[in-house]
């Protein structure tokens, strides 16, 4: 299956360029790192883990685990309150907040609420990280219109969030976190509101953006998509700590884990 | 520059209505109300000029016993450098002035007068010399700067025009603590778009530039609606003013100061942009 920028047509505009790939490097370092919101209990607890560039991740755990603010810890939402976390290779808990929408533009995020800009058009919310970045409108359009296609939703460009149904919600919020190509997408409960064909299609593009190199992480419930996905690794959280037993999140092994073709 | 050269697509993001609120309509009476309270300083300062220029080197020679001293500080003075006029008031006159304030007994023949003679200097001539000239030539005379005489008068105009200037620039605070309310409040009412541009790498100039634009766009008009509504009213109020200018010596408002006037709402739109972009950069940086 060809992604929207896969073939030749995208090649050379400048919107999704390739970029080289730091192989055998972690895009993910948590360092005994710990969340607290205002004076209560610690969520997360020395976490500590590594995640390869370029692998594929599932993240799961019981409701209440921290698995929502871990998400909002990697997408830069939040800092930790203690530890060392880097991404991209870069040491970013301290960092001053203008370094962050640099690393935020790197990053594509697909929520469970979908966050879509409601005053806005499926177009225009799929184009904004594109825009965000300084796309000129003649690079836009293209690209949103494939990428709007792609998930089945060319003849809805102009309908606005409130018009469409939540699967088809969640598809623009795909469209959205992918359209820039970022180099490390998490997506939270992706599958959630749509029917087992949208599911399977949205799990092949997400495997389909790892196998380019694209990191990806995703928080489910949904143990059937795991099953779908060989060769993916899972991070367990409970009680806000991380269930490693083996210690392969602490000290992965050379090669990251990569997602291989869902099984249908 | 960025202000004008924001795209339609940008625009969309933040829809104008979810900014605007009463925002013109306040920059309207704030203008109009600052325009005419600058009108009211400038012709105050005008006036207190035009009468200080007026009397600035006019001084009286006042002797209460004779006409004898009179005719001898009229030669001193006029021996001296930079005298440009002397001149001995008529009785009649003094009589004229003393009858306003006296009645008809003001008038009488027998009321003794004092001599007054008016001397007017020309620009940097020696006031303080003359005044020791007369003095020797006609003792017990006193030589009078009419300035100490119409000191209070321009104590006050000063004193109104700066307390005009001063209303100015509150009504300038007042303006720009408007905007920053309004500028907050636009950024509670977009929070969810804010949200989602920053956690997909917007910047802070990004997201106020947005808001900035429109914020521009209505002070500048409702500055320029405001400032012209008060322009209509003064020049209703100034073409009727004959009085005024036939009282000061010249117009309360000249071209220059209409000028400045015009340029207000211009710097009302600038200062609104800075004040908005300043309160808008630190409400943006309240959050992650």
């Amino acid at each position: 299956m060809l992604l929207p920028w896969q073939g030749g047509l995208r090649r050379g505009t400048g919107v999704m360029r390739g970029r080289e790939r730091r192989l055998a490097g972690s895009i993910v370092e948590f360092d005994r790192v710990g969340l607290r919101y205002g004076t209560g209990a610690e969520v997360l607890r020395d976490l500590d883990f590594r995640l390869g560039e370029g692998g594929f991740y599932f993240l799961t755990g019981p409701s209440g685990a921290g698995k929502t603010s871990l998400l909002k810890l990697l997408y830069l939402a939040q800092r930790p309150t203690r530890g060392r976390m880097s991404l991209f290779g870069d040491e970013l808990a301290q960092a001053p907040r203008e370094a962050l929408p640099n690393y935020r533009r790197r990053i594509g995020v697909v929520f469970q609420d979908f966050r879509l800009i409601r005053h806005l058009s499926a177009f225009d919310n799929v184009a904004l990280p594109l825009r965000i970045a300084g796309h000129d409108e003649t690079e836009v359009e293209g690209p949103v219109r494939e990428m709007l296609a792609w998930v089945g939703l060319a003849d809805r460009a102009s309908a606005r969030p409130p018009t469409l149904s939540g699967g088809e919600q969640q598809r623009v919020a795909i469209a959205r976190a992918v359209i820039a190509r970022p180099e490390l997408v998490i997506a939270d409960e992706p599958t959630g509101n749509v029917d087992a064909a949208m599911a399977q299609r949205i799990l092949h593009l997400l495997t389909a953006m790892n196998r380019l190199g694209t990191t990806v992480i995703v928080a489910t419930h949904d143990l059937g998509l795991i099953a779908a996905t060989p060769g993916a690794q899972l991070i367990r959280l409970e009680n806000g700590v991380l269930v490693d037993p083996t210690g392969a999140l602490r000290h992965p092994p050379g090669a990251p884990p990569r997602a291989r073709e869902p099984r249908a | 520059m960025k202000l004008l050269t924001i795209s339609e697509a940008e625009r969309r993001l933040i829809p104008a209505s979810g900014i605007r609120g009463p925002v013109p309509l306040l920059i309207a009476i704030m203008t109009f109300v600052m325009v005419v309270v600058a009108a009211a300083g400038l012709a105050l300062g005008n006036t207190a000029s035009v009468v200080k220029a007026g009397v600035d080197n006019r001084y009286s020679i006042q002797i209460a016993d004779g006409s004898a001293k009179a005719s001898a500080a009229i030669t001193a003075a006029r021996a001296m450098p930079g005298v440009s006029r002397v001149a001995q008031v008529p009785p009649e006159e003094l009589r004229s002035t003393l009858e306003r304030w006296l009645g008809p007994a003001g008038a009488e023949a027998d009321l003794p007068l004092p001599v007054i003679v008016d001397i007017d200097l020309a620009p940097g001539a020696d006031a303080a010399a003359l005044g020791k000239q007369i003095e020797r030539a006609a003792p017990g005379a006193r030589f009078v700067a009419h300035r100490t005489s119409l000191a209070p008068l321009l104590d006050a105009l000063r004193g109104l025009t700066l307390l005009a200037f001063g209303l100015v620039l509150l009504i300038a605070l007042a303006s720009a603590a408007a905007i920053v309310l309004a500028a907050r409040g636009a950024l509670d009412t977009h929070r969810a778009t804010i949200e989602v541009m920053h956690g997909i790498g917007a910047t802070d100039d990004q997201v106020a530039t947005l808001f900035l634009r429109q914020i521009a766009v209505d002070a500048l008009f409702g500055g320029i609606g405001g400032a012209a509504i008060a322009g209509l009213i003064l020049a209703a109020i100034l073409g009727g003013a004959s009085f005024a200018t036939s009282l000061a010596g010249a117009p309360p408002i000249d071209w220059s100061d209409a000028a400045m006037l015009a340029l207000l709402p211009l710097a009302v739109a600038l200062l609104a942009t800075l004040v908005a972009r300043g309160a808008l950069v630190r409400a943006l940086r309240e959050r992650l």
